[in-house]
């Protein structure tokens, strides 16, 4: 079991060698260190560990270098996480607070059911990234996609804030996603670069940017240009497009009672 | 339009005993008696009438009968009137036909035809009133062994979390939104007073009812409403639900008359908005994928907890369990064709799943030739109505049983299947902040905690009829039944023999 832990007591870092250990020690050693009171940690050689930020409950710093596995940061609730790599499938799996800093791409189902916190994807990400987020009062999960994403972005969202950014995208190219906001109810995707009709679910309508959201746009994409080391001022240049839900009930017409 | 649907039923006011007190105006929610003020008089609109008898029981004078209308068309037995209302309907709306509680059709109830052992002669029974007689089980994984410290008696082998109940009955899951807070709150203090568990259902749990965490059961499903750190961290038990007896493989849709402010509190979502869970979760599209939600409930609960994963009873069932028990699930929860709903499309209802028995026999019977069984507990739902049910199902290989329909009964409920509407008028399936009160959650726990009292009483006369004191003998024991009135497939099915066999 190849696990080193060092503890800097300087600044209090504590660095893991995840090389070869199975998620569940990565994850209980991870435990014992927050409840220590360690608020910095460092997991080197990460491949593919699972789980990595759940059940911490802990205002912590977690910097991956590596590859962590699927439902990076499901259930969270607090601690900060950086990762140097890509994330896999289900990353902030219904999170319900802190952060995710994601320095490469992102899987399917990014910030699925998130309920709070933020997510910030510096490339692109898989299907159905932000599907289901909820909101309620000022509980109302970000995410932020640097990249483009693939089809359902956005689905059956119910509330928080989903931008798209494109930034990858060369001159002329445009976002290839489909089905954008299917079954949208709640919530507002903000996306960067144009987007056909044909593109959007039903239930989704396209307005121009209003005064909030020039406000909120501007708040979340200089964070993300913060991140990345991006200039937001010239982000925020370019034409953006709001998606919102055109009807409280989607489906409310579907059924003879 | 001019609607084609005759009235369901009919209402009688006995005018020689009605007083004009107007209390059926008061209770009825389906604005079917209303107050003629001109002529001073109680009158009805009789096709708003849904049959719930809330009026004929508070009626003082008992003054009101409620009829079914006849209905005497032509006789004809393919196109009942239920079919051609149905038409009706949608011809009319042109829209889905939403209906509540389980399938009311006629299938085969198999728990009718099996029937169980006593003691005579050649065994005695046990009398239960003054010999002692377990009805606990522990719900969790076993292990395949247990190594004991010869030294100190202690158990060497480290157990998978377990988590006892009293009594082999639980309450089903019924979300806050599908049912009231009172309905929560009445099967909370009823489970914690009975030392069961309660189920909360998918719609999350109301901060006044964390207390009773000790006795709860919390539900992740597709929707992932309410589902938080506190929320795992307060139950006993985490449920995953992938499916549902009355709806199996598709979502919900909780209309939005239903999501009212708490509602959304609870669920985070906008008030007025239809709760919609998606057909799948999408985190979930194979076995391997159910380990990794499964696996991901362990880490955040720091498998302190069992994690179960409830499945519609389907053609594949015993294959499908056999993956969930490898995919870490330490409780498999099947809810067969007779489940009920607060909402779901009828034609659903009426025509998808397997009976809850056949489901049963079959995944038991493929667990233990795998070898498997011991490491989930089997919890099964939809359609138990009494301790003769509970007892037929240990019988046929479960651990314990879900009651969801029988605990709504024993609150008031009628079976008028209006759930999907909000109006309850019985206070039940509704979120409607007046009409919630008529369930009042002091005396809703007390006839629930009777109710389990009395199977109870009734498990143990039967268990120890049949000379056993512990219902973990009765458990798998398909000796102890006997078939009525079944095929050859069936009674090979249900691994059983016919009676007198």
């Amino acid at each position: 079991m190849a696990q080193k832990v060092h503890s800097r007591k300087a600044n209090s870092v504590v660095q893991i060698d995840a090389h070869g250990v199975f998620y569940r020690e990565l994850n209980g050693r991870l435990r014992d260190i927050v409840s220590n009171g360690t608020r910095k940690i460092e997991l080197r050689n990460v491949y593919g560990q699972r789980y990595i930020g759940t059940d911490l409950h802990k205002v912590v710093e977690i910097e991956i270098f590596g590859t962590p596995g699927n439902d990076l940061g499901s259930f969270m609730d607090g601690p900060r996480i950086i990762v140097h790599g890509n994330a896999q499938d289900g990353c902030g799996n219904t999170m319900n607070n802190g952060e995710i800093i994601v320095h490469g791409h992102a899987g399917d189902t990014v910030g699925l059911s998130a309920r709070g916190g933020k997510i910030f994807i510096r490339e692109d990400v898989g299907y159905r990234a932000g599907i289901h987020m909820k909101e309620y009062g000022d509980k109302k999960p970000v995410l932020v996609i640097g990249g483009t994403a693939q089809d359902f972005l956005g689905e059956y969202m119910a509330g928080g804030i989903l931008i798209l950014l494109g930034l990858n995208l060369k001159q002329g190219e445009r976002h290839k996603a489909n089905y954008i906001g299917t079954g949208m109810h709640g919530g507002v995707i903000y996306v960067r670069g144009d987007i056909d009709g044909y593109q959007l679910g039903k239930e989704v309508g396209v307005a121009e940017l209003g005064e909030e959201d020039v406000q909120t746009l501007g708040r979340f994409v200089s964070e993300f240009a913060a991140h990345f080391g991006y200039d937001a001022g010239e982000l925020l240049k370019h034409k953006f497009t709001k998606l919102f839900p055109l009807w409280l009930r989607p489906y409310g017409r579907l059924y003879a009672y | 339009m001019k609607t084609y649907l005759p009235p369901k039923f009919f209402v009688d006011r006995d005018p020689s005993r009605c007083i004009q007190c107007q209390v059926c105006v008061n209770q009825c929610t389906f604005d079917t008696h209303y107050y003629d003020a001109e002529d001073d008089e109680v009158r009805s609109r009789e096709e708003n009438c849904v049959g719930c008898h809330r009026c004929v029981l508070f009626c003082p004078t008992h003054a009101l009968t409620i009829r079914s209308n006849p209905l005497d068309y032509r006789e004809n037995y393919n196109w009942r009137p239920e079919v051609i209302e149905d038409i009706i309907k949608q011809a009319e709306t042109g829209g889905v036909l939403l209906t509540g509680m389980g399938n009311d059709k006629g299938y085969r109830i198999y728990w009718d035809h099996l029937v169980l052992n006593a003691s005579q002669v050649t065994n005695p029974s046990i009398d239960p009133l003054r010999e002692p007689m377990e009805l606990a089980t522990y719900l969790g994984r076993k292990p395949d062994r247990v190594e004991i410290d010869q030294n100190s008696p202690s158990l060497k082998t480290e157990l998978a979390p377990q988590v006892k109940i009293e009594v082999p009955v639980m309450f089903a899951a019924m979300s806050y939104g599908a049912v009231s807070i009172n309905v929560h709150q009445s099967l909370a203090r009823a489970a914690t007073e009975a030392g069961t568990l309660w189920n909360t259902g998918e719609g999350g749990l109301h901060p006044k009812l964390y207390q009773y965490g000790n006795n709860t059961i919390v539900q992740v499903a597709s929707g992932r409403f309410g589902v938080h750190a506190e929320y795992l961290d307060a139950a006993m038990v985490i449920e995953i639900k992938i499916g549902q007896g009355a709806k199996p493989g598709i979502g919900g849709h909780l209309p939005g008359e239903k999501v009212s402010a708490d509602i959304s509190m609870t669920r985070m979502i906008p008030k007025g908005t239809d709760a919609l869970s998606p057909a799948p979760q999408h985190d979930i599209y194979s076995i391997e994928d159910l380990a990794q939600l499964v696996y991901a409930l362990k880490e955040a609960t720091n498998y302190t907890k069992p994690i179960a994963v409830k499945i519609a009873a389907v053609h594949n069932s015993a294959a499908i369990a056999s993956g969930m028990v490898r995919a870490g699930a330490d409780i498999i929860v099947l809810d067969g064709l007779r489940g009920a709903t607060g909402a779901a499309p009828k034609i659903i209802r009426d025509n998808v799943g397997i009976p809850i028995e056949m489901a049963l026999a079959s995944v038991d019977t493929r667990l233990r030739e795998e070898g498997i069984r011991n490491q989930a507990s089997i919890v099964i739902s939809g359609g138990i109505r009494n301790s003769g049910d509970v007892a037929k199902a240990i019988a046929l290989g479960a651990d314990a049983v879900y009651i969801g329909t029988a605990a709504l009964v024993a609150l008031g409920c009628t079976l008028c299947q209006q759930c999907h509407t909000g109006k309850c008028a019985w206070g039940i399936c509704t979120t409607d902040l007046a009409l919630t009160k008529r369930v009042n959650p002091e005396i809703g726990a007390r006839r629930l905690v009777n109710l389990l009292r009395g199977w109870s009483l009734e498990l143990k006369d039967i268990l120890g009829g049949m000379g056993i004191n512990a219902v973990e003998s009765l458990r798998g024991n398909r000796l102890h039944l006997r078939g009525v009135g079944l095929t050859d497939t069936e009674l090979e099915i249900l691994g059983i023999k016919m009676a007198g066999g």
